[in-house]
């Protein structure tokens, strides 16, 4: 069974670094007085959902779909599209007929 | 003449039908109602040109003798997670503030075909996450219940549909639209004394509707009484071959299958839902709700659903993690709030954006959900979160050995304090704990009002049915509402 014990035994938990980690893959500026907050908001809720670990999951797979339903094929035909300015008319940034974005390639 | 805002989807339309008043005259009296009640904050935006643009085709279509759909001539609430053609949509959200959409859900489409009107946008909880509507950018709803000590604190509606249960209860509409991924049709309904139904996950499509845990959110209605929320089901279910998980089946007649009769049914009293400590207001209303199902006719029998308190805990592993990756659309780029620091890359501009133009619950539940996610750590939390979401889904298939229908609480507690479950999201999430399970299991659920407690407000009993059993579900509900003889209101202080 898998349990978030780490090497010497203790329940695993996130610091700052690790924080500032999931931020980052978040795609979430965050401020260090913020990250110190996480700290302990994370450790929470964590800590309370290691519990699971508790479970006997010997041979069960897990669950994706919760109502059986098979996924539809359909025929490969153009169902939708010319709709450029529906598309792009809540774009915060519009060029043109293009989303505009910071400079990526110098 | 009588006050049309009094009543309910059945009356309102059949009175429209038999030409007691029109469709035109209701839209103008709930407009007025809605208009008159900022200070509970349930509309983000109000659309009382659209209720009466509706509502003059329904005339039109009268006068001209033309059949009318079953929901003609109805002004309703929709909860702002449902995209709407050139109605601002935000799902309570900073980062979607004036995002106009160039299309319309499915189930407001339905809606609308069915000759629903639109009253305005209701608020709710942002993205949908929270069980008080405290987290929304557009600030809090106000319950229009107040406890009977004389004391006037303001009360959570519960969440996340509480603009709807709000302006439902204070009769700023009839019905709303509710959406429910953990609890959020079924706790706002209790919080207020209405009822509320989630049917099966699949029923109704989620297509156009704000993606917040795409394998647990399901939409249905909520209304005053059960034969509204059957009507107005009818009216929002169906198969959409633009959503993969919607359910290729007819639309039951719900409205035309109620009956309050469960001779031959059995319905099971799930024992790990006798929480310790559980309030006795609770209890008690637990206790009649099986006196009045037996008095219709019900079999009880106990039953066991051994992983229910694993329930949360796996609901906020999936729920997130499904969130985390549904909300990495908003980007600052095709469409919502873009925040771009002077000489920020795009890197840069993405981490600022989203920093803004979410809230403090959103952005956790991003964060948990990435990290449990992330590599190492997604076996340990994700994968066993979901082989326990199939033990509890097993849980139900057993109990069903057994029993037709579950009976329990719907909420732990009556309507809470504003503020008071802000401070600990651990306490906020306990809330949802007899919600959670059917969630889990995608089954249909329903709300309906058991009772009051001692403080003077509203519980709710929840039923729990088979997949597809939302005839069953409704029936019970139906048994329930016929022995409650629930008649208490929110005391008109707004």
């Amino acid at each position: 069974m898998l349990r978030l014990h780490n090497a010497s035994g203790t329940l695993m938990s996130v610091d700052k670094d690790t924080v500032n980690k999931i931020a980052r893959l978040s795609r979430i500026a965050i401020s260090d007085e913020e990250a110190e907050k996480m700290v302990g908001e994370l450790n929470g809720i964590l800590a309370w959902v290691e519990q699971l670990g508790e479970v006997d999951v010997t041979g069960v797979e897990p669950m994706t779909a919760v109502i059986p339903n098979h996924l539809r094929l359909r025929d490969d035909v153009v169902t939708d599209g010319d709709v450029r300015e529906k598309v792009l008319a809540n774009a915060p940034a519009r060029e043109g007929s293009f989303f505009g974005v910071p400079k990526v390639i110098e | 003449m009588t006050d049309l805002t009094k009543l309910g989807v059945a009356a309102i339309r059949s009175g429209v039908a038999n030409g007691e008043f029109t469709a035109v005259e209701v839209a103008e009296a709930f407009n007025a109602n809605v208009a008159a009640a900022k200070v509970l904050n349930a509309f983000i935006v109000e659309t009382p040109e659209k209720a009466i643009e509706a509502a003059k085709a329904v005339d039109a279509d009268r006068a001209a003798g033309k059949p009318l759909g079953k929901m003609a001539g109805v002004p309703i609430g929709m909860k702002d997670l449902f995209a709407t053609e050139g109605v601002q949509t935000t799902a309570a959200s900073h980062i979607l503030e004036g995002f106009v959409p160039t299309y319309e859900s499915t189930v407001s489409a339905n809606l609308w075909k069915a000759g629903a009107g639109m009253l305005g946008k209701l608020n709710l909880d942002q993205f949908a996450m929270g069980s008080s509507n405290e987290t929304s950018y557009f600030g809090n709803v106000i319950n229009p219940w107040r406890r009977n000590d004389g004391g006037n604190a303001a009360l959570a509606p519960g969440g996340s549909s509480g603009g709807s249960s709000a302006a439902i209860a204070a009769r700023l509409c009839p019905a709303a639209t509710g959406t429910d991924t953990g609890g959020s049709i079924r706790q706002p309904a209790a919080f207020v004394g209405i009822s509320g139904i989630k049917p099966t996950y699949g029923r109704c499509s989620r297509w156009g509707i704000v993606a917040f845990a795409s394998s647990l959110d399901q939409a249905g209605p909520m209304a005053r009484d059960v034969r509204d929320c059957a009507i107005m089901l009818e009216a929002m279910a169906g198969f959409d071959p633009k959503d993969a998980t919607s359910l290729e089946l007819p639309v039951p007649e719900w409205e035309a299958g109620l009956s309050g009769d469960l001779r031959g049914k059995k319905v099971g009293i799930p024992k790990e839902y006798r929480l310790d400590g559980i309030d006795e207001d609770i209890a008690k209303m637990w206790d009649n709700g099986i006196a009045w199902l037996k008095d219709a006719g019900a079999e009880i029998v106990e039953i066991s659903l051994p992983h229910t308190k694993y329930a949360l805990p796996a609901y906020y592993i999936i729920a997130p993690a499904e969130a985390s990756s549904n909300l990495a659309r908003y980007d600052g780029v095709r469409y919502g709030l873009r925040d771009l620091p002077d000489g920020a890359g795009l890197q840069d501009m993405y981490a600022a954006t989203r920093a803004a133009g979410f809230g403090a619950e959103v952005r956790r539940r991003i964060m948990i959900g990435t990290y449990v996610l992330s590599a190492g750590f997604y076996d340990a939390y994700y994968t066993q979160a979901q082989k326990v979401r199939a033990l509890i889904a097993r849980d139900f298939d057993n109990a069903w050995k057994q029993c037709d229908l579950i009976l329990a609480p719907t909420a732990p507690s009556a309507a809470f304090g504003l503020g008071e479950k802000t401070s600990d999201p651990l306490s906020m999430y306990l809330n949802d704990v007899f919600a959670v399970p059917a969630s889990l299991a995608g089954l249909p659920a329903m709300s309906v009002p058991g009772g009051i407690d001692k403080e003077g407000l509203p519980l709710g009993l929840q039923i729990v049915g088979k997949a597809l059993d939302e005839q069953g579900v409704l029936n019970a509900g139906l048994a329930i509402e016929e022995r409650a003889g629930f008649t208490a209101e929110a005391e008109k202080w707004w």
